[in-house]
């Protein structure tokens, strides 16, 4: 593709930006990869660079909150102030560690909880006859519609001392006094496994409507029960959507900030929260900054990777 | 899977998704204050709500950045998209594909605390943007939802029909007009659902938008999170039932239309 084709010459304003884009060296190719380049540039990449380097600050009581990276000294000459401190400091004290490992594993057990409660879903909207299918596709995906703060506050309403669940539970006469589950993990695994649902049913349902009848049919007339099938043919031929279905739940489930906020008790740790905590309440920006760097190393980058590897085994 | 499992299963699927926003509807019509016991039939709180300033306050500004991000996100991700996807090797190309996907999977507090600093240091050394407030938040939301835009329109310009465009060459078009008289009215729907999804994601963020907020523009998730972290309140029932309206409205004209637009293909 050439710049500057018959559109871009015929009328007199283009002629005119053309001629000047000529002048320059800038041809209409080199503007097109330009705009979403810059944008990107400036609004994605840059703002790592700004964090990373505030990580390497100190909190100060001034405007900005850190001290300078570089200082001049009487004589002109520029000196580097870097220190890792804040990282010595994340990596020693217990509450960030355990903020880690507790992010992953209520973002684990979530998502084991939505595999299996979305599998049976997807599984039964794949085999449905077509109408019916795709009314159910479509009520899976409805919710996502509405507002996820809503649909996180309306289990709020479930959950409570006198929530739904334990004023039922109470006038059935199967419980005395309520039973706590807001502010536990418990209400955490419920609202990650509500919430990212449809993320783990889609790609399931995508994976299982391509499976072929004739290997489920081929099975069964080998004598394989429906069990057995299941086990031995539909489970392992839908790994991929399994796959897929747990990255998509399990990523945004780790950095979660809304869900342990409201749900959660004071106790229930993510790694989401205490940089926000970090950052709004005790206004330290470098270790909130610090503290969003190595999430980003041990969450981000390895599915990263992960994801280019796939794409390069894609367009292999 | 065959019996009585897995349509069980399927109905308790169905009834953990719904029950939760059923009864968020009903208890919208109740008159008592204590948001789960029934004390009778009323719409007194969607009176409130009509007087309630902030929350109009902060719907509209809501919806300006919602308007403003989606439209400005599918012109980058369309440009994005068309760039990686039509124009061949160029210089920085792995970079343009990692960082047109990468917003995807990134943790929203990393996006929204990163950005923030990004805002102050140009503050302070470039003296823009001026403090906080809508524009930070349309550049903001712009940058994440033109993201999940590329991904719609890489898949659309992939499946397209190159010859269309080849034919078109052929005959004499320039880039630019084959851009605008083939590429684009073929992509078109696609990029509607786009503007659509990115639209949604706007209203809908928080964590984002709390970062890179100034004072004096709460978006309406801010202030409908700062209400209910105080605990569950009647008016933020019926605020959830005037938009659960308004998607079920969209969604049935949207399948009105496409059925619409699918017998006309018969």
């Amino acid at each position: 593709m050439s710049a500057g084709g018959n559109a871009l010459t015929r009328s007199a304003p283009w002629r005119g930006t053309a001629w000047a884009m000529g002048k320059l060296g800038i041809s209409g190719r080199m503007l097109v990869i330009a705009i979403p380049m810059l944008w990107l540039l400036v609004f994605f990449l840059a703002p790592f660079f700004v964090l990373g380097r505030i990580s390497l600050a100190e909190a100060i009581i001034a405007r900005p909150p850190y001290t300078p990276l570089f200082e001049r000294g009487p004589d002109g000459t520029l000196t580097i102030i870097a220190s890792l401190e804040n990282y010595r400091f994340l990596l020693t004290d217990a509450l960030y560690r355990n903020a880690y490992l507790s992010s992953i594993r209520i973002a684990l057990v979530s998502t084991i909880f939505a595999l299996l409660i979305g599998y049976p879903i997807a599984y039964y909207i794949a085999r449905a006859p077509e109408p019916k299918r795709s009314i159910l596709l479509l009520m899976v995906i409805l919710p996502f519609w509405t507002s996820f703060l809503l649909r996180v506050y309306a289990w709020m309403g479930f959950l409570r001392n006198n929530g739904v669940i334990n004023n039922t539970l109470i006038s059935l006469g199967i419980i005395d006094s309520p039973i706590q589950m807001m502010q536990t993990d418990f209400a955490v695994y419920i609202g990650i496994v509500y919430t990212y649902l449809p993320f783990m049913i889609l790609p399931l349902y995508a994976n299982l409507t391509k499976l072929d009848g004739a290997l489920l049919e081929a099975a069964g007339d080998l004598g394989a029960s429906p069990v057995v099938t299941f086990f031995t043919v539909t489970l392992p031929l839908s790994l991929p959507g399994i796959v897929a279905g747990c990255m998509l739940v399990f990523i945004p489930a780790i950095g979660e900030y809304v869900i342990p906020a409201l749900l959660g008790g004071p106790n229930t740790l993510m790694i989401g929260r205490v940089l926000w905590d970090e950052f709004f309440s005790s206004r330290d920006w470098p270790v909130a900054a610090a503290v969003a760097i190595v999430m980003l190393v041990l969450v981000v980058a390895p599915i990263m990777w992960l994801q280019s590897v796939q794409n390069r085994r894609g367009d292999g | 899977m065959r019996g009585w499992f897995l349509p069980m299963a399927v109905v308790l699927g169905f009834v953990f998704l719904y029950a939760p926003i059923v009864s968020l509807v009903v208890f919208s019509f109740n008159e008592s204050r204590l948001v789960t016991v029934w004390g009778g039939f009323s719409t007194r709180w969607y009176g409130e709500l009509l007087r309630d300033r902030q929350i109009l306050g902060s719907a509209w500004i809501s919806l300006q950045v919602a308007f403003a991000s989606a439209t400005i996100a599918t012109v980058i991700g369309t440009l994005g998209a068309f760039v990686l996807v039509r124009m061949g090797r160029f210089a920085g190309r792995l970079l343009l594909t990692g960082m047109i996907t990468a917003p995807l999977v990134m943790p929203e507090v990393i996006t929204g605390l990163s950005l923030l600093l990004l805002f102050i240091s140009m503050e302070l050394t470039l003296g823009w943007p001026a403090g906080r407030g809508l524009t930070t938040i349309i550049i903001a939301h712009t940058t994440f939802c033109a993201a999940f835009v590329a991904v719609i329109a890489q898949s659309r310009l992939r499946s397209m029909d190159e010859s269309l465009e080849e034919a078109a060459r052929d005959l004499g078009a320039g880039p630019v007009r084959v851009f605008f008289d083939i590429t684009l009215p073929v992509i078109t729907p696609a990029l509607v659902s786009g503007w659509l999804l990115a639209f949604t994601l706007s209203l809908d963020d928080l964590v984002i938008a709390s970062f890179v907020s100034g004072p004096g523009a709460s978006t309406l998730p801010m202030v409908i999170f700062s209400k209910v972290r105080l605990g569950v309140s009647p008016d933020v029932n019926a605020l959830a039932t005037i938009i659960i309206g308004f998607v079920l409205v969209a969604v049935a004209i949207a399948g009105w239309l496409m059925r619409k637009q699918m017998s006309k293909g018969l």
